[in-house]
């Protein structure tokens, strides 16, 4: 039994990311835009969250400072697709490339700066912050047997996660300001003609989105990468977050779920026993992927018209296009 | 809201536009026209296609900024840069396609962009629609999501959703286009009632005998240019069509007679579904006969488009068989139909969607159809050349060019090339929806002549209507669909309006159950 929460425990824990990047994508295609640079603007949250957290010693200043970079990619992808009106999946790809490009390049720097500059140690999170982002019981609420355990003794980023997953919720269906993204991601032309700023809910909700993948790129180099810098640390979980959009039905609830359940493939492999049934390791790392293309197939088979993309995905709006 | 406007006894001005211009590339699309609109007061926009009634109309609703020109509202005068501020002004546009997001709900596409709604959205939100479309008269259900709803109900929606803003200023372009004609006077009756209480209306139709009977006032515009305003109570239809074209035309359309005889075209029990599982036609039996015309009628949805598609071989049939020269066709691609002679000239909503491609000249056009019966590997573009400027001296079409992409083209000009490719291709059979869908009256003739000549040659056409009046005159036999079902076939000579329209709701059939529309 005890396996049991552990695996689940550190289904969530692993899922949070992905969390992180789903809902930020989410955001960004709920006002009619694709953006594949997910993964690159994680990465771009991931260095820049590690740098400012190991040389400020601040939490707030990290996350703020990965967010701020997420939400400067989405700029650059704003700009080019939105107020440039070039093709959005070559834009998004782009992104990726130099957002991964960016990261990687800007991490060994830094490493070899704090290195000349330290005697040859390597950046490292300190122990205050490494403390601040360890996994800490939740008064009361884990002292639920179970439940407990499972849910209210994670460190603090993942109720970040699932806090800012319930509030895009909210915003997206309850408020006016919602509405109007979700009509704009729908039906520019409709919008525009309902006297809704087009450009203006776009850009806010690409800004937005990205900033929240850049928050999941932080979680990355926070908590996963052991308190040092990992070239490649993202390594697909941004791709992994755009197919999860899917299958929550672009609802960032639903990528809660989605989350938790792409984080326990991947860290299935610890909890299954050798000896119950030997299965190579590189088969569990492949996992999560074979589960990505699968769930794209079986989401694609879907007819409704209830859960679909966005109509305007894709799609650049033009007022004066004929 | 209009009722709050006071309305002096002869109506204040509320537009004046003077010398507007707007240039689109190399075509002008608006000259310097002048146009001007009181308070409480119908105006119907005549002119031909292209003669740049939308293109103004979107230049009053922000979508468009002109070139050159003034605009004045309420007598002052305003730049209106985007359709916010044409809001802000009381102008709201109904377009001819509805901007209407498809996934939400009547209520939240009426709030939408509505700054005074607060922050967060409120559930009796559904009760004040509910509330105000009662006020109107106007049947909505706030609830009900835009892809439920029938044409005449998404249009009740944008109604009431320019109600809502408070739009003293109303332009419905060719609103009745998809309408049957109770609901067009359904609609009309609305319009007078606003009209009534102090609002502005300009319409934009086709159809003569509309505008005649709503209008207070007509304004023509010919190539861009503004020719006339005049009193609807002192003129015609014949004056108005004089005015529009530019030259004398006689507005009578011939219904040969063929004399080839023989059946060509025979459906038996053809029950089609789609996606979902739902039937979108049920049981439906007709035959085409050489040299016939035979009319489609019915409100929009309810088969035409499955019965097109399944006859082109472009959609999978249920149940039934279509029999062609007595050989089943069922099951052969679109490319062995088009062999056999069945040839479609199909022409859905999105016009450039299925019948062309839109970045293509039209001699690349009219290559598509042609290439496989060339004799060498190449396409054979001179002849295509050669036969575009045949099309063009022939339908008379104006473009800029036979190289340039058809996408630029407007509409009805679009309509004839797709046409005129299909007819030059000599069917058997020809299938031709909305053919005149947004073709002013001069095109449209030229269109009802052109069927009238394959007629003649002996093929049997299947006419995909909307305008009643027409179909009445130049179809032999027109059937009626709705939900799938045909619910008669009456011969044109004598059937009446009133007639098909009732049959177009099902009015003599027994009651529809309902459990297989959703």
């Amino acid at each position: 039994m005890n396996t049991l929460f552990n695996f689940l425990f550190a289904s969530i824990k692993a899922g949070t990311p992905l969390l992180f990047g789903t809902t930020g994508e989410i955001v960004t295609e709920k006002a009619g835009n694709t953006n594949l640079g997910v993964e690159g603007m994680m990465f771009m949250g991931a260095f820049m969250g590690f740098f400012v957290a190991c040389y400020t010693d601040s939490l707030v200043l990290a996350l703020l400072a990965a967010f701020a970079l997420g939400v400067f990619g989405a700029l650059i992808y704003a700009y080019i697709t939105v107020s440039l009106r070039a093709n959005q999946v070559v834009t998004g790809l782009a992104l990726t490339i130099f957002g991964s490009g960016l990261a990687n390049f800007f991490g060994q720097l830094m490493i070899a700066n704090y290195k000349a500059a330290n005697g040859g140690a390597i950046p490292k999170l300190s122990e205050r912050m490494s403390a601040i982002l360890s996994e800490q019981p939740i008064p009361l609420l884990s002292q639920i047997p179970v439940v407990g355990k499972v849910l209210f003794s994670h460190n603090i980023l993942v109720y970040l996660a699932v806090i800012i997953a319930v509030l895009c919720r909210f915003y997206m269906k309850r408020t006016r300001f919602g509405l109007d993204m979700r009509a704009v991601g729908e039906n520019a032309a409709a919008a525009d003609a309902a006297g809704i700023s087009v450009t203006k809910v776009k850009y806010i909700n690409i800004l937005f989105g990205g900033g929240i993948c850049g928050l999941g790129g932080a979680y990355i180099s926070l908590i996963d990468g052991g308190g040092v810098w990992n070239n490649n640390c993202v390594s697909g979980k941004g791709w992994i977050a755009v197919a999860l959009v899917i299958f929550a039905g672009w609802k960032p609830t639903m990528a809660i779920l989605g989350s938790l359940i792409f984080g326990a493939f991947t860290v299935l492999q610890f909890y299954v026993s050798k000896s119950v049934i030997a299965i190579p390791n590189a088969f569990y790392t492949m996992l999560p992927y074979l589960i990505t293309a699968i769930v794209l197939v079986v989401t694609s088979m879907r007819k409704s018209n209830k859960v679909m993309q966005p109509k305007g995905c894709g799609v650049n709006y033009f007022r004066e296009s004929r | 809201m209009c009722e709050e406007t006071k309305v002096n006894e002869n109506g204040d001005v509320a537009i004046k536009l003077n010398n507007i211009t707007k240039i689109f590339g190399s075509t002008v699309a608006n000259d310097s026209i002048n146009l001007s609109a009181r308070q409480g007061e119908i105006l119907a926009l005549l002119g031909e296609n292209g003669s740049g009634k939308t293109t103004l109309m979107n230049i009053l609703a922000g979508i468009y900024l002109p070139d050159a020109g003034s605009i004045e509202i309420f007598g002052k005068k305003v730049h209106i840069r985007s359709p916010k501020d044409a809001i802000n002004l009381g102008i709201g546009m109904i377009h001819q396609h509805f901007k209407l997001v498809d996934v939400h709900s009547a209520a939240d596409n009426i709030i939408m962009g509505n700054k005074s709604e607060g922050i967060i959205l409120k559930k009796k939100r559904y009760k004040e629609i509910l509330e105000i479309s009662e006020k109107y008269g106007l049947n909505v259900e706030p609830r009900k999501k835009i892809y439920d709803m029938s044409v005449s109900e998404k249009q009740t929606v944008e109604i009431l959703k320019m109600l809502y803003r408070k739009a003293k200023i109303l332009i419905l372009d060719e609103p009745t286009a998809v309408l049957t004609p109770q609901e067009s006077k359904n609609l009309f009756n609305i319009l007078r009632k606003m009209r009534d209480n102090g609002c502005t209306v300009i319409i934009i139709t086709h159809k003569l005998n509309e505008v005649l009977e709503i209008s207070d006032k007509v304004a023509i515009l010919r190539k861009g240019k503004s020719i006339a305003t005049v009193k609807t109570s002192e003129t015609d239809a014949l004056k108005l069509t004089e005015l529009m074209v530019g030259k004398k035309v006689t507005l009578s359309i011939e219904r040969p007679i063929s004399e080839h005889k023989g059946n060509l075209l025979e459906i038996h029990h053809l029950t089609t579904e789609n996606d979902e599982g739902v039937k979108t036609l049920k049981d439906v039996s007709f035959s085409l006969n050489k040299g016939e015309i035979l009319g489609v009628a019915g409100v929009a949805g309810s088969g035409q488009k499955e019965l097109c598609e399944t006859i082109a071989g472009l959609m999978k049939v249920k149940k039934g068989a279509i029999l062609y020269k007595k050989e089943n066709i069922i099951g052969k691609s679109p490319e062995e139909i088009i062999k056999m002679g069945i040839s479609m000239s199909f022409i859905p909503e999105d016009r450039l969607g299925m019948g062309l491609v839109a970045s293509m000249g039209m001699a690349d056009n009219l290559l598509l159809k042609r290439y496989k019966n060339g004799k060498t590997p190449f396409v054979e573009k001179k002849e295509a050349r050669k036969l575009s400027y045949e099309l063009i001296e022939k339908l008379g079409i104006k473009t800029p060019g036979i190289d340039t992409p058809v996408r630029q083209l407007s509409g009805g000009n679009v309509q004839k090339v797709l046409l005129g490719r299909e007819i030059e291709s000599a069917p058997n059979v020809l299938i031709t929806a909305y053919a005149v869908r947004g073709l002013d009256i001069n095109s449209s003739y030229i269109v009802y002549d052109n069927l009238n000549e394959q007629k003649k040659k002996g093929t049997g056409i299947l006419y995909i209507g909307e305008d009643l009046d027409v179909m009445i005159e130049l179809c032999d036999r027109i059937m009626v669909l709705c939900h799938g079902k045909v619910t008669g076939i009456v011969d044109a000579k004598d059937a009446t309006k009133e007639q098909i329209g009732l049959l177009m709701t099902d009015a003599f059939g027994k009651e529809e159950d309902d459990d297989e529309q959703d």
